[in-house]
Order: structure tokens, then sequence, then C-alpha cells
């Protein structure tokens, strides 16, 4: 992609969570939970390392169960491609405080950099849209990026959506923990849930 | 359109047992995408004040949202017919990764004097998928064992975080019947 105006990923993310406070985060399979992990490790940092496609349904499941908590969703284009009839199901629901972030490269970075759908021809703002989330943004600008790191506190209003495009390059990973039972478990913990 | 589900007196029970069995258990979130067997429990999630049900374009959607119910603190379920059960096997990787309760209610297709033989190959496989995976299996065959089999499994699921999936039998549901 040789484009001009793509935003830095990381700089992205560390926008969407700088002020985050009680949000809960999930980071898709890929570069997104990596990034997670660069803007600092948090106990409300849910970080997947597999179960592609699946991003968008925990943050929903979260979403449900604590309602006054805003969930964020920060992911991949292919991650959301292979989940998208996800949004249908969110579009149904419409929970006001879940929020979901796509980080579209317009490529699958993790795997040799092959482009995506999104590259070509697949409108994932129109698909969410069209799914029934009317907040659905294309997001091209850090002004906006940060207009919508605002919005996600608003757990009334959702649920919303952005498609905010960045550049290809490859960065250092930063790796989060992968054991998933202590991911999840320490979420649990800082929401005040016992083990069982 | 299943033989039992003509008229309201001569619908079955066992739905309403299930229902009973995860109110008791405080289910909250019950994900499901639609089977004519599950139609009765269905209707009474929907109805329902304590539950929410949640309908999905897929099934694997529901492993993953038991997922996050559970990050929130809620037990849920998932609703599915046994031909769902191949769409879930690469999400079925985070039970034993996040190790969160599972308990999925499958009605069966494929088995029991089946008519169409496109079902045959997934009820064929359903138990095998679910075990390789990592998710027991309990089946229920009658109306009357319904109540303990989901006992058992619901005990199990939530109380010991045992993958728990139990198979409603077509002989229970009822074989499907095709009339043009």
């Amino acid at each position: 992609m040789s484009k001009a105006n793509l935003l830095d990923r990381r700089q992205v993310v560390s926008t969407l969570l700088a002020n985050r406070k009680d949000v809960v985060a999930i980071g898709g399979l890929g570069a997104s939970t990596n990034d997670m992990c660069a803007a600092g490790d948090h106990a409300r940092n849910f970080y997947l390392w597999g179960g592609m496609g699946g991003a968008a349904m925990i943050g929903l499941g979260l979403a449900l169960a604590q309602p006054k908590l805003p969930v964020l969703v920060i992911t991949g284009d292919g991650e959301m491609l292979m989940g998208m009839g996800s949004l249908a199901t969110i579009g149904l629901q419409k929970p006001a405080n879940l929020s979901i972030v796509v980080l579209d490269n317009e490529a699958y970075g993790e795997t040799g950099g092959q482009t995506s759908h999104t590259s070509a021809a697949a409108d994932l703002v129109g698909v969410a849209r069209a799914c029934g989330i009317a907040d659905s943004r294309a997001v091209t600008t850090m002004a906006e990026v940060d207009a919508f790191a605002k919005a996600v506190h608003d757990v009334s209003a959702g649920p919303r959506f952005a498609n905010v495009k960045i550049d290809s390059a490859s960065l250092e990973r930063i790796l989060p923990t992968r054991d998933g039972t202590y991911i999840l478990n320490r979420i649990r913990g800082d929401l005040g849930f016992q083990p069982i | 359109m299943h033989a039992h589900a003509e008229a309201a007196d001569t619908a079955p029970n066992w739905p309403d047992d299930i229902f009973a069995t995860l109110q008791r258990f405080d289910v909250r979130q019950v994900a499901y995408v639609p089977d004519a067997g599950h139609s009765k429990l269905i209707q009474r999630v929907l109805a329902s004040s304590t539950m929410r049900g949640i309908s999905l374009t897929t099934e694997e959607e529901g492993v993953a949202l038991l997922a996050g119910a559970w990050a929130g603190g809620q037990r849920g379920v998932l609703l599915m017919q046994s031909s769902g059960v191949g769409n879930c096997i690469n999400m079925l990787s985070l039970i034993p990764i996040l190790r969160f309760p599972f308990l999925t209610l499958v009605t069966m297709r494929g088995e029991w004097g089946e008519f169409n033989p496109w079902q045959v190959p997934m009820g064929s496989t359903t138990q095998g998928v679910f075990e390789l995976s990592g998710v027991q299996v309990l089946r229920a065959s009658n109306a009357a064992e319904v109540p303990a089999v989901l006992e058992a499994a619901a005990s199990q699921a939530y109380n010991a975080l045992t993958p728990t999936a139990v198979l409603l039998s077509q002989r229970l549901i009822g074989a499907k019947v095709f009339t043009k």
C-alpha cells in the first residue's frame, strides 16, 4: 500500500486507550493484540492468540454482562472479515456500551502480507452500518480517532464501529502474556468476581 | 415441521424442564441458532426477564460469546442442532485455553429415522467432534430422562468447569416430517 495519510497503528491504539478509565479492551488475534500490549499491559486487557473471528463476539458477551462498562474491541481487517456475521448479531442486540475498532491495513500482516478483501472490494463500514450499527465511521485522521476514543466512554449511545485505515508497516512485536486462563481471570478479578 | 409441534396440548414438556434447570443455575445469556427442536425453549427464553436470547448467524459466534459473558460474570448456554457443531470446531479451542463454563444443548439430526441424507454425515460425527475437542457428551433419549441429564450437565459445566454437550436425540425430538 502506498496511499497517503495512513495512520500509525500503535499511535491509534495508544490514543484509544490513553484515558481508558474502566474500559475493558479485547484485542483480536494478530498484531492488534500486540498493539494493545504495546500501549501498556492492563488488568482489563483481553488478549487473543487464537479463536480468529471471535473478538467481536467476546466483546458482545462482555458488554451484555456488564452494561455499564465501556467495552472496546480492537481487531484487524482479516479477523473482522472472518467474523463478519457477528456484526449482524451485534446490530440485532444493539449493546449501547460496545465499540469496535478495526485496524485496517488491507492485508494479513501476520502471514506474509497477503492482501485482504478490504484492499479491493469489501467495505467494512458499509457492512457494519447495513447490519444495524448506525454509528459506523470510516476513520482517516488522528482527530477522528481521538473523537472515537471519547465516544467509547458513552455507554448509552452504542454500539459503534470504526474502520481505521492504517499503514502496513510491520512493527516490532510486543508480545502480551499468552496464558488464557490468567488473562480471563485477571479481568474477572478486576471486575470483582471470585474464582469458582 | 416436527410431528409433535401441531398443537399446544400435545407439545412436549421437556423444553420446560430444560428452561427450569437453566433458570435455577442462573444462566443469563442464551445464544442460539434456531432449530425446530429448540423452538419451545427459545420462546421461553425470549419471554424471560432474567435471560437474554441472542440469535447468532453461525454457531461459533456462541462459543466466543460465552467466553465474554463469563469474563463479565455471567453464565451462558449455546443452543444448536448437530449440523452446527462442525461450525464451532476452531472456536472450541477457547474453552480449555480460557477455562470458562461451557454448556451446549444440541438437537440431533441424522439419526433415528432421518429422512434427509444430507444430515447424516455431521449427525454421525457430532459426538466424536465434541470428544476430540475436549467436550464431554451426555445424551437424553426420552423425555423422562431430560431433567436428570440437564441437572448433571449444568452441575458439571458450571460448578466444575467441565465443558459439556447434551445431545437431545432425534428419538426424543421426533424425526422431521417432510410433506409436499
